[in-house]
């Protein structure tokens, strides 16, 4: 039979960032139904923030010098809670498959798993800030829009490394692990910037000193965001 | 249109596909058979571009697989697994893979390949809340939805009633009448031989028998084809 009988449709398969809003709107739409991991990850950050304020002893640390590493950690280990569910959602029934074979660049993969990601980091965010800055009493005041500009740029830094390794994890028997093993390590560059620069905020200092950390959270994102979006297709090779 | 050619796929040293080579032309289907382990779905998973060949080459529709994105345009799978998300709805699921893929109103063609399923009418039901052969009917409208130029179909008749295994019958004919080429690896001949045109048995990684489906006697056939899965099974 000659090929040019042919009458199957022409289909013009979305760009890279089209079908990146597709699968972030797809991720969205799974978690908002279940609002299993977000409700687990806000809770848990809650109970770290309570648990820390009730170890706090308040004569010997102020609350502006603990604050901070408190903050960060929480969010740290809050947000990889999220980070987990990433690609294990996909695992289930092999559903990855179905976005490999899709007619897309792989790396819009990652970043529309690196948006959703982001969203739910920064919803973690949203009730973590101020019940840190209630629970320590912390006077913002003018500097919460900097705070807010910190806490985005962390947030953007831990997504696009902890979507890649849970990328990586997912296939493995110790997913759990792994993903908290290969992502900490590159989260320190992360917490130092984002602790240093909001310790300084909190404690009513100049938007300026904290410049310099700052340069070192925009540095670390643009740089990890463009290694882990060219990385990305090579995690998925069988 | 779709032509493989000394196909290799190694896993660990082993050769899960091992020199297969075959052509398939518009409304050509190959009903491959084989026994468990014998490289079936592999040699799928390298057509859907799954999976990287470690020799020879593929072309589909003229597109080599090296190509990504441009030939898995014209791919569509049915694997063992749904290869849905359970928390969405049948709708959601169609409609998610028609607009990965492109599809013109994408709602409409996802409603288009529920119906073709005869499963519209759970469309908006979450699919984790399906039995496995509706389940299956929409996985099947999944890989049907953007109209691919090569249906590559894993077990497909899988957990499926008469009137899905009817739907799905009747949908594959429909695709191959409209041009595309079809893979089916089953374990069931007759249900393989209604629609092929070409038949073929995987043994080893290898193709051990392949030939055009006139040509065979469907009873003999099923002998040879025992034999074969007795020796590996």
């Amino acid at each position: 039979m000659a090929d040019a009988r042919v009458s199957l449709p022409v289909n013009v398969p979305p760009s890279t960032l089209g079908a990146a809003w597709l699968v972030a709107r797809k991720d969205l739409a799974i978690e908002f139904r279940t609002r299993t991991a977000f409700l687990s990850a806000v809770v848990f950050a809650l109970l770290g923030v309570t648990i820390f304020y009730f170890a706090w002893d308040s004569t010997a640390v102020s609350a502006v010098d603990l604050a901070p590493g408190v903050l960060w950690v929480i969010f740290t280990f809050a947000g990889l809670l999220g980070l987990q569910r990433s690609f294990g959602s996909e695992l289930a029934d092999r559903a990855i498959d179905g976005l490999l074979g899709a007619p897309v660049a792989r790396e819009s993969i990652y970043v529309g798993k690196a948006l959703a990601n982001l969203v739910f980091v920064v919803g973690i965010l949203v009730v973590t800030l101020p019940a840190v800055v209630l629970f320590y009493n912390l006077p913002i005041g003018a500097g919460i829009l900097a705070l807010a500009g910190i806490a985005l740029l962390a947030a953007i830094g831990l997504v696009a490394v902890g979507t890649l390794f849970s990328a990586m994890a997912v296939n493995t028997r110790m997913a759990e692990l792994l993903l908290p093993m290969l992502s900490l390590p590159f989260f320190v560059p992360i917490v130092m910037g984002a602790a240093q620069s909001s310790a300084r905020l909190m404690a009513g200092r100049p938007v300026a000193e904290a410049w310099p950390w700052l340069r070192i959270l925009i540095a670390f994102d643009i740089v990890f965001v463009t290694a882990c979006t060219l990385a990305f297709p090579f995690t998925l090779d069988e | 249109m779709v032509q493989a050619e000394r196909l290799v796929r190694t896993f660990s040293g082993r050769r899960a596909v091992d020199d297969v080579s075959f052509t398939l032309h518009a409304g050509d289907c190959l009903a491959l058979f084989g026994p468990n382990g014998a490289g079936k779905t592999t040699l799928l998973r390298l057509l859907a571009g799954l999976l990287a060949p470690g020799g020879g080459r593929a072309l589909v529709h003229g597109v080599a697989l090296e190509a990504g994105p441009a030939a898995r345009a014209q791919v569509g799978l049915v694997s063992h697994a749904s290869m849905l998300y359970g928390t969405l709805t049948a709708r959601e699921n169609v409609e998610f893979a028609a607009r990965m893929h492109g599809v013109p109103d994408a709602a409409a063609a996802a409603l288009r390949a529920l119906a073709a399923m005869r499963v519209e009418d759970r469309a908006d039901t979450p699919v984790r809340t399906l039995s496995r052969g509706l389940q299956q009917r929409v996985s099947i409208a999944r890989a049907i939805v953007h109209g691919p130029r090569l249906l590559l179909c894993d077990e497909p008749y899988t957990g499926l009633d008469e009137a899905g295994a009817a739907a799905l019958t009747a949908t594959l004919v429909e695709r191959r009448e409209a041009g595309a080429a079809l893979l089916v690896v089953t374990h069931n001949l007759a249900e393989g031989l209604e629609i092929a045109t070409q038949a073929a048995i995987m043994r080893r990684g290898r193709f051990v028998r392949h030939e055009a489906r006139e040509l065979l006697d469907a009873s003999a056939y099923q002998s040879q084809y025992r034999e074969l899965a007795a020796v590996d099974g």
